[in-house]
């Protein structure tokens, strides 16, 4: 006789079914679903046995859709309605599109995020991507759900680790779309952190090196008694297996002296290259032969040496921000036990090279580089889901890869939470008006790492109304930031003394390019300087501001507790100030301002006499 | 767990600045077990939110405790002394030579990164004694007063300590 099964005090309530839920990879180039089976994580494939379904989806006169291979074939010849690489605008509005002119598709610039016109009708990334999570979430149901009954549970999806608040928000709302119930946003490095180190039973610090299709992560993680506890993570968002196909195409141009080519040659010598290229990982050297749509042939060889030589400066782009991420992390180099690779290009030799020189030892190599990350995401997706097994009881720490902050006067970015923070976190900071009788509060949400808000991204603004007039800088307004375990920004206000209260979900109108975050980073680093110095500038025309409204607003109100070369005599100064501020030396209007100090010094101190008089004379009525 | 708790109850461990390391993060470990949101992603919505509350929390307790600055700031704070960090910045004239001696060391190493490094291992020496004598004010003397004053002195280093950080971060780019 069958025995009856009781499940375990708080878990789910009946018999316990195993509730279905997978990991998805939505990548750049390609996607991938996987589930846990059996205990077991493994990557779900198609009828034809393909496990990699190509990131493209084509839109067709009669409203029908084709993603993946059969979109793949007829990218060529139909280049307006076959949408690759979508994951390159989601979140982003057109003007953050990078080569938007060189792209094939009919962009519209509407607020928020960018759209394209198709003969479809007009479609946004979120639905694009929506398209390829439904033939993902079409083969897991097929493949699992229609043995074993029941329904899919959920999905957890990927995001490269830089992926920012619109990013990732974005990539939420497209598993909404595709009808799945999006269990967690996961970081990609973090995800296969989880497939190697369950695997291994690894113990230690170790770091995940990312380098996929079209971004880079690095992420150092902390793995001790079932804890995976990521310290710090770093990256070039705009660095990917792309770009070396893109550098020995141009190699390739240019050796064979050929004309400026047309898109359709100019798609089929890019997928020459990529071949060559991952030809070279096992070979010495590779052929190029194309006979091109203009008659002209091609035929080149490139050896191994020639291609390294011509992309070493590509792996050395790595070399940046992991280091950065190792001090942030405040490791050495030793202290690292062991670095698992990611990503199709880590397959290329002289990458292993230079990440085994970089660590001093020879990389991680044990796991599919390209499924690591849905192995990952689907392991997580089976504990999220509620199925506790033995060996489950792990616990993942996450952080934000990019500072969040908020415009303060001066057009200053005032950081409130540092990047790196372990999530969820939340963070509040008080703020206080700079006018007399300031009613309302303007506030303007940013992220990024550098000082001026005009550096950062824009996620959001919103209004703070209904401050009750008082003095300058006797409000209290007490922002509070609340990221989630998605990563996600939650925003709200409150002026303490009344209560007045404005709230938001940061849903931000669109988000980073990749490029703006890579160069937002390296901007930070290469204006190191200058940003002291406008941060200074910025401050002291704040003060020397403040000062002038200040002074005229007393000699207005005590004008006579001045004699009249006095009062000139301050005057004077005051002229001078309002001159220094439009002069981009700090000093200068440093200077402006004490001047006006001393000249004001004993005026200060009679208006200090008068209001103590006042008050006295007040408590003396009172007291009667 | 009880959110009235301050860091050093819920962690269940002496309100001392000297912390056993190992057992912070142990306890840490465990209360993320209790109530981190990946426990509770299939709950209903309330349980969510109280489960992000909580872990968050937990996060802000930890990362205070962890950090030796933040965590002497943390003490003062419960034993009701304000350390004054934004508004008293008045320092022993002797002590804003000693940093302007750091700075200009900073500055003329900012091209040569073997330099940076050796002055962060002397600048981290330097507070690591600091820390010590931070320790047996907050700990032993109980001298709140002169433990407000080390603590701003500690600022400074974390300031500068800072400092090298981007001027190498400034190099690899």
């Amino acid at each position: 006789m069958a025995l009856l099964q009781i499940s375990e005090p708080g878990e789910s309530p009946g018999p316990h079914r195993h509730r279905l839920a997978v990991g998805i990879d939505l990548g750049t180039t390609n996607s991938l679903v996987a589930a846990v089976r059996n205990g077991i994580a493994v990557v779900l494939n198609d009828h034809d046995g393909h496990a990699l379904l190509p990131s493209i989806v084509r839109y067709l006169r009669d409203g029908g859709v084709a993603v993946g291979r059969g979109a793949e074939a007829e990218q060529a010849r139909d280049p307006r309605n076959t949408i690759v690489s979508v994951k390159r605008f989601m979140g982003r509005g057109l003007k953050d599109v990078t080569h938007a002119e060189n792209s094939p598709y009919d962009f519209l610039d509407l607020p928020g995020m960018v759209q394209i016109r198709t003969v479809a009708g007009v479609k946004s990334p979120v639905e694009v991507s929506a398209e390829i999570l439904k033939v993902l979430r079409a083969r897991a149901e097929e493949s699992l759900v229609g043995k074993a009954g029941g329904e899919l549970a959920g999905a957890v999806i990927t995001v490269p680790a830089y992926f920012d608040d619109a990013q990732r928000q974005a990539t939420k709302d497209a598993g909404k779309l595709a009808g799945l119930n999006v269990l967690r946003l996961l970081n990609e490095p973090t995800a296969a952190a989880i497939a190697y180190g369950l695997d291994n039973a690894a113990e230690g610090i170790y770091a995940v090196y990312d380098l996929g299709g079209g971004t880079f992560d690095i992420s150092i993680l902390k793995l001790s008694k079932g804890v995976f506890e990521v310290m710090a993570t770093n990256g070039d968002a705009a660095l990917g297996g792309d770009d070396f196909d893109q550098r020995l195409f141009c190699w390739v141009v240019e050796r064979a002296r050929l004309a400026p080519l047309s898109s359709e040659d100019t798609r089929l010598l890019l997928t020459q290259s990529r071949a060559a290229k991952e030809f070279l990982t096992t070979h010495l050297e590779a052929r190029i032969s194309a006979t091109l749509m203009s008659r002209e042939t091609v035929d080149v060889t490139v050896t191994q040496k020639e291609f390294q030589e011509m992309t070493r400066p590509l792996v050395a782009k790595t070399l940046g921000p992991t280091r950065k991420a190792l001090r942030d992390a405040r490791l050495e180099w030793s202290e690292v036990k062991g670095v698992v690779m990611v990503g199709g290009a880590t397959r290329m030799p002289h990458v292993q090279q230079m990440v085994a020189e970089l660590f001093g030892q020879a990389p991680l190599n044990n796991l599919d580089p390209d499924k690591v990350v849905a192995l990952g995401a689907a392991i997580q997706a089976n504990v999220l889901a509620g199925n506790k097994a033995s060996g489950d009881d792990w616990l993942l720490l996450d952080v934000i890869p990019l500072s969040l902050g908020i415009e303060t006067m001066g057009g200053l970015a005032e950081r409130v939470i540092p990047r790196n923070s372990t999530i969820p976190v939340a963070r509040a900071q008080e703020f206080t008006t700079y006018k007399d009788g300031q009613t309302a509060m303007s506030i303007h949400v940013v992220q990024g790492e550098r000082e001026l808000v005009s550096d950062c991204r824009s996620l959001a603004r919103f209004e703070l109304r209904g401050i009750p007039p008082m003095v300058a800088g006797a409000a209290r307004i007490r922002v509070t930031f609340q990221v989630d375990a998605d990563g996600l920004l939650s925003v709200s206000a409150r002026e303490s003394t009344t209560g007045v209260e404005a709230a938001i979900a940061v849903k931000p109108s669109y988000g980073l390019t990749d490029e703006q975050i890579t160069q937002m980073l390296k901007d930070s680093f290469d204006h190191a300087k200058d940003d002291v110095h406008a941060r200074a500038l910025r401050e002291q025309r704040v003060e020397g501001e403040r000062m002038l409204e200040a002074t005229e607003a007393a000699l207005r109100e005590d004008a006579d507790l001045l004699s009249t070369e006095e009062s000139a005599a301050l005057r004077t100064e005051l002229d001078a100030l309002r001159k220094t501020l439009a002069c981009t030396d700090h000093r200068t209007i440093k200077s402006g301002i004490e001047r006006v100090n001393r000249a004001s010094e004993a005026f200060a101190g009679r208006r200090m006499d008068r209001s103590i008089k006042r008050a006295l004379a007040g408590r003396k009525v009172e007291s009667l | 767990m009880n959110l009235n708790q301050n860091h050093f109850e819920l962690f269940d461990l002496p309100a001392r600045f000297a912390v056993d390391a190992a057992a912070l993060e142990a306890r840490y470990h465990e209360l993320q077990r209790e109530v981190h949101p990946d426990r509770f992603a299939a709950a209903p919505d309330p349980e969510r939110r109280a489960s992000m509350q909580l872990a968050t929390r937990v996060n802000e307790a930890y990362q205070t405790l962890k950090s030796p600055l933040r965590r002497a700031v943390y003490i003062l704070q419960l034993r009701g002394v304000d350390p004054e960090f934004e508004t008293r910045t008045s320092m022993p004239p002797q002590f804003l030579i000693e940093q302007m001696g750091w700075r200009e060391r900073i500055e003329a190493g900012s091209e040569n990164p073997e330099a940076l490094l050796r002055l962060r291992a002397g600048l981290r020496d330097e507070s690591r004694k600091i820390y010590e004598k931070l320790q047996a004010q907050l700990d032993e003397g109980r001298d709140d007063g002169a433990a407000s004053e080390t603590t701003r002195v500690l600022m400074f280093y974390e300031k500068l300590d800072d400092e090298i950080d981007d001027k190498l971060a400034e190099l690899e780019t």
